[in-house]
């Protein structure tokens, strides 16, 4: 940073200025460091510390401010007050006084020495790392949109689009048939969406329909697919193909593209003046071209193939059906037994039919269970005598569906757990279905007029591999999106196939930026959490839209103006970068040099990590900054016998780990040092071999969890970071040091407890190598 | 036919707090509750169970709900709210107009002799109770036992808890309208049986 003066304040509370001579370290960041402006305060996250630093921010023209005090996770928001350009935390309390402290029952304090040459080491490396920063500027683009795509028509897209409208964004709506409202609106009545949660109810969609066709900020595609989706959120580029005449906008567009001509109301958008007036697609084409901000995946499910499900009976007679066979019959009003039209009043549902079953659908998908419920319903209103029988493995009724449960109950349904072993044809001409009772615990045999299968739900999404090359120019037919990304056309998908990132943690959020699913799409689920689904990923698409329009990063690094760049000149073409990037940010250019796009960046640094040419690097985070950290560290020499062991951790899980250590007073070798990290995936392998060369004894990478239940908040970080650390071995070999120097280990953000033994035991094996020999030089 | 339900619509109707039984959802809470779990052949849960399966007669002639000693644990911790003690003892009382219910039932015949005693006096003559309970099983095996038992009664009598009365003669006051009340109940029990 140009005429950077830095300022360093040194607090003294909370029991740092009683453990800590605080005099030596004012010298040595004086002396040393040469800081122009050190302070010392016994409180500065009060206002009158606060207004110290103010005064010299305004006085003496300091510009950037290091804190050496509590920990960088608390006080976040006191210290951005201050609204520094650079701003940078020395953690002395939870990783140094907090874990190296005097224990009661010591007469003497063990700690005094290394303590102090702790907390002078990360002074050391704070007052070094922020002459390596420069102040982040947010990217911006004039042609930044904030229009929200929502794809698909049924109740979850319906949703998102009316209250992405409702909140004032602009939305548009493609759905791949004729009409709106998907499967819902074929339905003959839903389960219960609202209190008291106990009724039959008319589907939802009509409503929605109403609203969504009628409403001024949502334009409308029907019969649509999407050609192509080109750039990166706020500057997203779809090519939508629609059907002659299926496009309509609510009474008075208000799109970018508005040229106040009379488009077409909802109600009767079928007619062809609807799209004759449209500034950039003609009806005879049927394709437009729109500026997205973010998009919502709402498309859906795809129910299982039946025709597996010989086991349940499916084929042995007309009178096993399907849920849907038997909703569509319900619907027309008549509840028969195909075989022969006599009327079906002993109705038999066999629940997880080929769900959370290895050889099928492995999961549950939520739904099945209320809805044959409902169904069970349908036949107690049309025959007073009916007997409906649920056979179930368990019931699961999420959300507030305990009460439609019991009022099944109460109409008289009769739920079985078992399973059913055979199907056949009974004498009279309907079913006899034998089961094995496991509430009765005996086998028992049923006879029944039909037997509903209830079958559970697929994700209506991509099917191909997202980790195949694929040649940008061809559109797959097999995408939604056709995204025209590097790593392919499609969303990555997770285990079963939903294209979410991790639905605990990150609901909404899929593997590509700006763009969020919704509905049973992310994960099995029915009409009520679909609509909540819906407006939560709506939400979330408008954080997306408002976040890039500041330039900020979205989820989980929010707020962060900061992306890398590319020193194009020094690239090799190695792709490592575009083939790493969990969200696939980067595209290539025809000489395969990286294509960076900054609004589909999340700034975990993975890319950085990847380089080896190390060109690139964030104005507030690059190798060069971390490398020029550690190696402020004093190593002691070897005769001193104390250790030093780099420790990168993980800023999201470990970091916060380590600290609590701190807040439960437990303790921590004196012999480390830790550096954050925004992910183990910014994990450079210069920094190793940089470590070894400047004398630490080992190096500790602390990283989130990976594989299928992976914790890692950027998805693949530290399963990359792992992977490189594979390659070090041969580093280390070429420097004559054991390759067990270098260690990476999982950590939980819940591990605080046995983190000090693992970190001990890494201290032990390092004992047994000896000194790092390099100390020497 | 297995599930055939016009037993269990009988029961829903007919029996006291029968209804409740298609609310269960035999999750079995009432079973582990049971002080006398072990001694039943069939849990409530069990029980239910069987009713919507239609096994009438296994039902019906169970000694299971003659068990019950209205400890009232699966009741309280039911977690659909069924009165389940309640139940139980519909489901004997049912038995018996049924006519399956075992006569010789060892619940079935304290359980007469408890209130044929209390309806004479109005409230429990625990001398004659005693007695007619000892002399169940003949004369000869009732001296026995009341020998056996001396000691206690001796001192019982001496504090006062045991009363002097072997004929069951003692009345409680009113005991006119404790039998005009008696009457209107099997009346109203009656009026609802034939309605």
């Amino acid at each position: 940073m140009e005429n950077q003066k830095i300022g360093c304040y040194i607090c003294t509370g909370c029991g740092i200025g009683d453990l800590l001579d605080i005099k030596l370290l004012e010298d040595m960041a004086t002396k040393e460091s040469r800081i122009p402006v050190v302070r010392t305060h016994a409180f500065l996250c009060g206002e009158e510390g606060l207004t110290t630093i103010r005064h010299d921010m305004q006085n003496e023209a300091v510009n950037t401010v290091v804190i050496a005090a509590c920990s960088p996770r608390v006080h976040v928001e006191t210290f951005r007050q201050l609204e520094a350009p650079l701003l940078d935390r020395v953690n002395l309390r939870e990783q140094v006084i907090w874990v190296q402290h005097l224990k009661e029952e010591d007469d003497k304090d063990v700690f005094e020495e290394d303590r102090q040459m702790a907390a002078e080491d990360y002074l050391r490396m704070g007052c070094a790392k922020v002459k390596k920063m420069d102040p982040p500027e947010p990217f911006d683009d004039p042609g930044l949109s904030k229009t929200i795509m929502v794809v698909g028509g049924g109740v979850s897209g319906l949703t998102a689009a009316k209250e992405a409208a409702d909140t004032g964004y602009d939305v548009v709506l493609v759905e791949k048939d004729a009409e709106l409202g998907g499967r819902v609106a074929q339905m003959l009545k839903v389960s219960p969406v609202k209190p008291p949660y106990d009724q039959l109810e008319q589907p939802p969609t009509a409503a929605l329909i109403a609203a969504v066709e009628g409403h001024d900020k949502i334009k409308i595609y029907k019969k649509a697919t999407i050609k192509e989706t080109t750039g990166a959120p706020g500057l997203f580029d779809v090519k939508i193909e629609y059907g002659a005449g299926e496009y309509s906008t609510g009474e008075d567009s208000t799109g970018e593209d508005s040229t106040g001509e009379d488009y077409s109301t909802g109600e009767d958008s079928t007619g062809e003046d609807s799209t004759g007036e449209d500034s950039t697609g003609e009806d005879s084409t049927g394709e437009n071209s729109e500026r997205i901000g973010a998009i919502v995946v709402a498309t859906g499910y795809t129910l299982y193939d039946e025709t597996k499900l010989t086991h349940l009976g499916h084929g042995t007679s007309p009178d096993v059906i399907t849920a849907w066979e038997f909703e569509q019959m319900a619907k027309a009003g008549n509840i028969v037994r195909k075989s022969d039209g006599q009327p079906a009043k002993r109705v038999a549902f066999s629940l997880c039919a080929g769900s959370r079953d290895v050889q099928h659908l492995e999961y549950c998908s939520g739904a099945c269970c209320t809805y044959s419920m409902k169904q069970a319903l349908y036949v107690t209103e049309q025959y007073e005598d009916a007997s409906t029988f649920l056979i179930y493995q368990e019931i699961r009724t999420p959300g507030q569906m305990e009460d439609f449960y019991r009022k099944v109950q109460n109409e008289g349904g009769v739920f079985i757990k078992g399973d059913i072993n055979k199907v056949a044809s009974g004498s009279n001409g309907g079913l006899t279905v034998d089961i094995n009772d496991k509430l009765l615990r005996t086998p028992e045999s049923l006879d029944v007029d039909l037997l509903v299968l209830a079958t559970g739900m697929m994700p209506n999404i991509d099917t191909t591999d997202p980790n195949q090359e694929t040649d940008l120019s061809a559109s797959d037919a097999n995408s939604v999106l056709n995204l025209q990304y590097r790593q392919g056309p499609s969303l990555p998908l997770l285990k079963w196939g939903f294209p979410d990132s991790h639905y605990i943690c990150f609901p909404y959020e899929t593997r590509r930026t700006g763009i969020h699913a919704a509905g049973p799409v992310r994960r099995p689920m029915g009409i009520s959490s679909s609509m909540t689904d819906a407006t939560g990923a709506a939400l979330k698409a408008i954080q997306t839209v408002e976040s890039i329009g500041r330039g900020a990063a979205v989820h989980p690094r929010v707020g962060d103006l900061s992306y890398p760049s590319f020193r194009v000149d020094g690239c090799t073409q190695c792709k490592r970068c575009t083939e790493e990037c969990p969200f696939g940010a980067i595209n290539e250019d025809d000489k395969s040099n990286p294509l960076f796009n900054p609004t589909r960046c999340r700034r975990c640094g993975t890319c950085m990590g990847a380089c080896p040419q190390k060109i690139i690097s964030f104005s507030n985070y690059s190798v060069d900054m971390i490398s020029t950290m550690f190696k402020e560290c004093e190593i002691p020499e070897e005769d001193e016998e104390k250790p030093r062991i780099l420790i990168f951790a993980c800023e999201n899980d470990a970091y916060p780990a380590l600290d609590m250590i701190g807040h439960n007073r437990g303790i921590l070798t004196p012999y480390i040092r830790v550096v954050p990290l925004r992910c183990m995936g910014s994990m450079n392998l210069v920094w190793v071999a940089d470590a070894m060369s400047a004398g630490y004894d080992g190096v500790l990478l602390m990283g989130c969890r990976h594989g299928d239940d992976y914790q890692c908040h950027f998805v693949r970080g530290s399963a990359l970071a792992e992977t490189r650390l594979n390659k070090v071995a041969e580093t280390l070999d070429r420097l004559q040091l054991e390759s067990e120097r270098v260690k990476m280990i999982e950590v939980n953000i819940m591990d605080s407890d046995i983190l000090p033994d693992k970190i001990n035991a890494f201290v032990d094996d390092l004992e047994a190598f000896g000194p790092n020999p390099f100390k020497e030089f | 036919m297995a599930y055939d339900l016009s037993f269990a619509k009988d029961v829903y109707e007919n029996a006291e707090e029968g209804h409740w039984i298609k609310m269960c959802m035999q999750c079995g809470v009432c079973a582990g509750s049971c002080p006398l779990g072990p001694h039943w052949e069939f849990s409530p849960r069990q029980l239910f169970q069987m009713i919507r399966a239609g096994k009438a007669e296994e039902v019906l002639k169970s000694e299971s709900m003659w068990m019950c000693v209205s400890c009232y644990h699966c009741m309280v911790r039911c977690p659909r709210g069924l009165p389940i003690t309640h139940i139980v003892h519909g489901l004997a009382r049912f038995a018996v107009e049924k006519k399956r219910a075992d006569k010789d039932q060892v619940t079935r015949r304290f359980a007469k002799i408890l209130w044929e005693n209390m309806e004479r006096g109005g409230r429990i003559g625990e001398m004659a109770l005693t007695t007619k309970l000892y002399m169940v099983n003949g004369i000869p095996d009732g001296v026995k036992k009341g020998m056996e038992m001396k000691d206690q009664a001796m001192s019982m009598l001496k504090s006062g808890r045991l009363k002097m009365d072997p004929l069951h003669l003692s009345r409680i006051r009113g005991h006119a309208g404790f039998k005009a009340m008696l009457k209107k109940a099997r009346e109203i029990e009656q009026k609802k049986r034939e309605s």
